[in-house]
């Protein structure tokens, strides 16, 4: 418990770096998901394919194998660049890569879920709006793009929940998150399942709140939406 | 191709054979065993007694909210750490001797992971049961456990199908962070070949590639089980649905 106390500063700094990692990746995965699933949704076959391949690409590799591909094939390549360019050589930042990889690999899963939300909006409302004269893309602003993020609320609740967990893989890159320095203050104090039963607390209030903030969300987009009583 | 060299692959393919064996034996046994536990576990979840469903919850609540990363390393280098487990190695008990173990270790973490999702999955379906089913059931005498057994069960593992295909994959993606308690899986072989070859593409492109071949095959049997018994509740297949 002393050990617990004495190395909790340390263990919040891992935490606050986790969180970067994740907001930044987050940041990332929703911008790739909105390009993706326009691309999804493009009349133009060859973006469809691409979007299609990335999808089940991601999909089909562990984030794991996908991230040491980046931060070890990266560096590879940018010692290539700095060779030809006579450059002193630059070292990859394991955070870099991991904010990399997590975004590229969620950016598949937000393009599935937002090109489902995309398509539950009623065509109807569109042509509406139309009708109304609004130009395109005030149709996208005011009309498609709330009802589209209502449909879209439970699985970007859903995908971030999956994204904050896995940037506990970050720690096998080297980066110090959390769990890196939970990793190291156990081995100096030989109490390894206090500190993982810490970072494990950790996460769990992260989810916790995560949770509570996208129940209210999703309570404030399903405004005027009546639920079925069954 | 100057940047990927076929031969440090096919020098290696034995290695990444082993390894490829070494994820789908963790894979295969966490997901039968995280499925034996799940069945009966889920029904516990939907009971209306709170001193029955509580505990499942709780455990379900702490297994889903963190990374399985730091559940492996909580059970492969936490449990060690205990005074109690340690005096119980000393007397020789091949049980606990298992805790010593990086396979068994990985085992345990991934089938309490796989069965909390499992879990869920279920009894979400066994909730979603119509009530129609049920009622039928009461009328034609049959007791609750003959209930559960005969019409609830089979009914909620089928509708259950499509989410357990994910998590059948989630579980084969999960499983690469095996390496990082010393295993040799798939991950783990590919990390060798990058080190002892500095070919990071050649290693875990490859990799990437077996893992995306055992997914899409899983896929497909997921797809043929799904046919096979799912098949009462898909859409007929009209004239009208061929169209589009």
């Amino acid at each position: 418990m002393d050990a617990l106390i004495e190395y909790s500063p340390s263990l919040l700094a891992g935490a606050w770096v986790t969180l970067k990692v994740a907001i930044l990746s987050l940041l990332l995965a929703v911008s790739t998901g909105l390009f993706g699933a326009a691309c999804k949704l493009s009349k133009i076959a060859p973006l469809r394919w691409w979007t299609a391949l990335y999808t089940t690409v991601v999909r089909g590799v562990p984030d794991l194998v996908m991230m040491l591909l980046v931060f070890y094939g990266g560096q590879v390549l940018l010692n290539q660049v700095s060779d030809r360019l006579e450059w002193e050589m630059i070292e990859l930042n394991a955070f870099a890569a991991g904010v990399l990889t997590i975004g590229f690999i969620f950016g598949a899963y937000f393009t599935e879920t937002f090109r489902g939300a995309f398509q539950a909006v009623p065509v109807g409302q569109m042509e509406a709006g139309r009708a109304y004269g609004m130009s395109g893309w005030q149709v996208f602003w005011r009309i498609l793009f709330p009802q589209m993020l209502r449909y879209a609320l439970p699985g970007m609740g859903n995908n971030w929940l999956v994204l904050l967990k896995s940037t506990a893989i970050v720690s096998m890159i080297g980066l110090s998150d959390m769990t890196w320095l939970a990793d190291q203050a156990g081995r100096t104090t030989h109490q390894p399942f206090a500190f993982y039963l810490a970072v494990c607390v950790l996460y769990l209030a992260m989810t916790s709140v995560s949770n509570a903030v996208f129940q209210r969300l999703e309570r404030r987009y399903n405004v005027g939406v009546r639920e079925a009583n069954v | 191709m100057e940047w990927f060299d076929l031969t440090v692959v096919t020098g290696s393919l034995p290695e990444f054979w082993r390894g490829l064996w070494m994820t789908l034996q963790l894979t295969a046994i966490a997901l039968v065993v995280g499925f034996a536990f799940a069945v009966p576990l889920s029904i516990a979840r939907v009971s209306k007694n709170p001193w029955v469903s509580a505990p499942v919850r709780a455990y379900t609540y702490f297994f889903r909210g963190t990374p399985m990363l730091v559940q492996l390393l909580l059970v492969y280098y936490g449990v060690g750490q205990s005074e109690w487990i340690q005096g119980m190695w000393e007397t020789g008990n091949p049980f606990w001797l298992l805790f010593r173990d990086a396979y068994f270790c990985a085992l345990v973490a991934f089938s309490l992971n796989t069965c909390a999702y499992q879990l869920e999955m279920f009894a979400g379906a066994i909730r979603n049961t119509p009530h129609g089913e049920v009622e039928a059931a009461t009328a034609m005498g049959m007791t609750r456990a003959t209930a559960l057994r005969r019409i609830i069960l089979p009914s909620a593992l089928r509708r259950a199908l499509p989410p357990l295909s994910n998590e059948v994959i989630l579980m084969l993606q999960g499983s690469a962070i095996a390496s990082a308690v010393t295993l040799v899986d798939l991950t783990g072989a590919a990390r060798n070949v990058y080190s002892r070859h500095y070919a990071p593409f050649e290693a875990f492109i490859f990799a990437g590639l077996l893992y995306l071949a055992v997914t899409f095959i899983l896929v497909g049997l997921f797809r043929v089980a799904e046919n096979r018994w799912l098949a009462h509740l898909q859409p007929r297949r009209s004239a009208s649905a061929q169209k589009d």
